[in-house]
């Protein structure tokens, strides 16, 4: 029987920390069970990092929230091995229409192009995924969770973070050299420290309202522009499991939050909107209003600020949880790397200025799409207007309509990490981007490009064929004879189709021999990368691009990895 | 980047100019400002460089006189969450 989540009481059970004299010391503490702190969670623990997670709670989310998971995040997700859940379980969708007054104005597709193991995004209620991560977490030995265990007290020391934790049972103290503080947008952590989120708030009230109904619509995001169902606002439409409707009703700054959100008031305008011969009901609504806010910085000493406490937008785009969770992947290598003595500390602080930077640009697409939704002035509204106007008949005007521009992964740009490019390269695969999927055949089988790396930095060579010159050198450098360099490197062979088919039966056969010989089944992966033979990607951990050459230099790269864990 | 061409471009000044007045006639105050609004877009996307669109609005702007100054339409606030 499939299980409620909504309902889902996680286990409690007194810490023996209660009754004990003296602190206990951890590596890492995670403040909050959402998806960033179990996503932040479940990585560490697989790298080898005791974690211990607290959460004031026992519940998962409560409302479906959160509910649009982009790509990124399941390739994330399926990194840390639970990505199947989430698609099986999901609304894949890629596919939208945008509607002004009473017509379709245009159709978009975010994923135009084949060839990426995941969808554009999933569809799936909050507390599935909080289901499905806790799951996932309760499979990692190295990780603890402690629900309705509250910190009420965060003290940083010279050499470590002191927590006060209260339960049911008492409180107890508990040091770690590392605290993530995951604990949403009113962070009690952040809160105690002293530490603000600043920014602008949004002059507008919002309905969302999720409605279980049978319908026989395509799988797509539809957005009206001043519908006639919904005169003056704005109205979002989402498909998610279990035949629940996502409706989201723009009402103005001046809509009584309370009232609104009475099913006397709410059902009449979900009527509207669906006809008068739909049966549907309403499961669950929420007035909200929202802010686009940042904490100044994201580290602060042995504290770090991931998700919501560290940064929130507007709904539109889905850039909320999703960027959550790239916090949680970025920060995830570098406190292990830190904790194994394999990086300085420094290396945390581009934890910081990288995500500091993402959720800049998030916040700048947020804002932009909060003002074209709820135009500021008489002048913004005309011009918005007159974009919708020209959209549905001159293909320029459909870029500027603003609906949310939706969550992809974000390229680190000007990262400290990035070794900068000293060859010419064309494409999206710059240092700092977020390694592009593509088919590759592995051991014999299609498998995809994304599978084969992460988890450790990823030298992936280019080759003509399995022995020529440049080859031969990158094997000497990171085959299994390899002198000198990290062992700790994955290292990647790519050949293309039926160029050498001997050199992959003998690593079909051979498991586990470096470097690891990938078939570039389409020849997608080299049209993605801008790869001729010898050229060599260096990829890390989080699979994001770190540094390129046209040719393999195995001194390049030593220095690469250095910089890029913060070591020069 | 070209930069913002102030000198005469037009090929018939007079013609364009006539054509400009009589798109507006018989158009009530609101759907004149629509009619610019679209047609400032669609000249837009024919110059398409953005540096030199950002030109032309520092120029318009500078003939504004009234305006005054720290003048700003936003009406949101800023706030810390605590």
């Amino acid at each position: 029987m499939a299980i409620d989540y909504q309902k889902l009481s996680l286990p409690y059970s007194a810490p023996a920390e209660c009754r004990a004299a003296g602190v206990a010391r951890r590596p890492v503490i995670v403040v909050g069970g959402g998806p960033v702190g179990l996503t932040l969670a479940i990585d560490l623990a697989r790298y080898g990092t005791p974690v211990l997670l607290l959460d004031d709670d026992d519940k998962l989310s409560s409302g479906s929230r959160a509910i649009c998971f982009a790509k990124r995040t399941l390739e994330i997700w399926d990194r840390l091995g639970c990505c199947s859940a989430f698609t099986g379980k999901g609304v894949s969708w890629k596919t939208g229409k945008v509607f002004f007054r009473d017509r379709q104005v245009y159709a978009f597709d975010l994923l135009p192009e084949d060839g990426h193991c995941h969808p554009a995004f999933v569809n799936l209620q909050q507390y599935y995924a909080e289901g499905f991560l806790y799951d996932h977490a309760l499979a990692q030995p190295n990780l603890e969770m402690r629900w309705k265990n509250r910190v009420v007290g965060v003290e940083q020391a010279p050499d470590c973070v002191l927590v006060t934790v209260e339960t049911p049972d008492g409180r107890y103290r508990v040091a770690c050299d590392y605290l993530a503080a995951c604990d949403g947008s009113r962070s009690p952590v952040r809160e105690m420290l002293g530490l603000t989120s600043e920014g602008q708030v949004f002059r507008d009230r919002f309905l969302i309202a999720d409605v279980k109904m049978h319908a026989d619509l395509p799988i797509e995001r539809r957005f009206w522009f001043d519908p006639p169902f919904h005169r003056g606002g704005s109205a979002l439409m989402h498909r998610q499991p279990d035949d629940i409707w996502r409706i989201d009703f723009q009402l103005g700054w001046d809509a009584d939050p309370v009232a609104e959100r009475q099913p006397e008031r709410v059902i009449p305008r979900l009527r509207a909107m669906l006809g008068d011969d739909t049966p549907f009901e309403l499961v669950w609504c929420s007035v909200y209003t929202f802010a686009c806010t940042r904490m100044q910085r994201f580290r602060h000493g042995r504290v770090l600020f991931a998700g919501d406490s560290a940064h929130g937008v507007s709904p539109f785009g889905a850039r909320g949880a999703n960027s959550g969770v790239q916090d949680a992947e970025n920060l995830a290598w570098k406190l292990h790397y830190v904790l194994r003595r394999d990086a300085p500390a420094a290396l945390l602080d581009s934890y910081a200025s990288e995500r500091e930077c993402a959720a800049d640009e998030n916040i700048a697409h947020s804002t932009r799409s909060a003002d074209f939704l709820t135009p500021k002035s008489e002048i913004s509204r005309i011009f918005r207007d007159a974009v919708l106007s020209l959209a549905e008949d001159h293909p320029f005007a459909r870029g500027l309509v603003n609906s949310g521009r939706l969550s992809t992964a974000t390229t680190l740009a000007d990262s400290p990490l990035s070794t900068p490019d000293a060859d010419p390269f064309a494409g999206a695969m710059v240092p700092g981007a977020p390694a592009a999927d593509a088919p590759v055949i592995a051991q014999g089988r299609r498998d995809w490009f994304l599978h084969q790396i992460g988890g450790r930095f990823a030298a992936v060579h280019f080759a003509e064929n399995a022995e020529d010159a440049s080859t031969r050198t990158f094997r000497n450098a990171l085959g299994d004879e390899a002198r000198g360099i990290d062992v700790n490197v994955d290292a990647l062979l790519v050949t293309s189709p039926g160029a050498d088919d001997a050199a992959h039966a003998h690593s079909a056969v051979q498991e586990g021999t470096r470097p690891r010989v990938l078939v570039d089944a389409e020849r997608l992966l080299a049209a993605r990368y801008d790869a001729k033979p010898g050229t060599t990607y260096l990829l890390r951990p989080d699979q994001h691009v770190c540094a390129r050459w046209r040719a393999f230099d195995a001194q390049a790269l030593q220095a690469a990895i250095a910089r890029a864990t913060a070591r020069r | 980047m070209a930069a913002l061409n102030v000198e005469s471009n037009l090929t018939a000044p007079d013609k364009f100019y006539e054509a400009l007045i009589d798109a507006h006639r018989g158009l009530t105050v609101q759907q004149s400002q629509a009619l610019n609004a679209r047609l400032i877009l669609l000249l837009a996307n024919q110059i398409g460089d953005v540096g030199l669109l950002c030109e032309a609005l520092s120029h318009a702007r500078q003939g504004i006189d009234d305006a005054p100054a720290g003048a700003s339409e936003f009406s949101s606030e800023t706030k810390g969450h605590p």
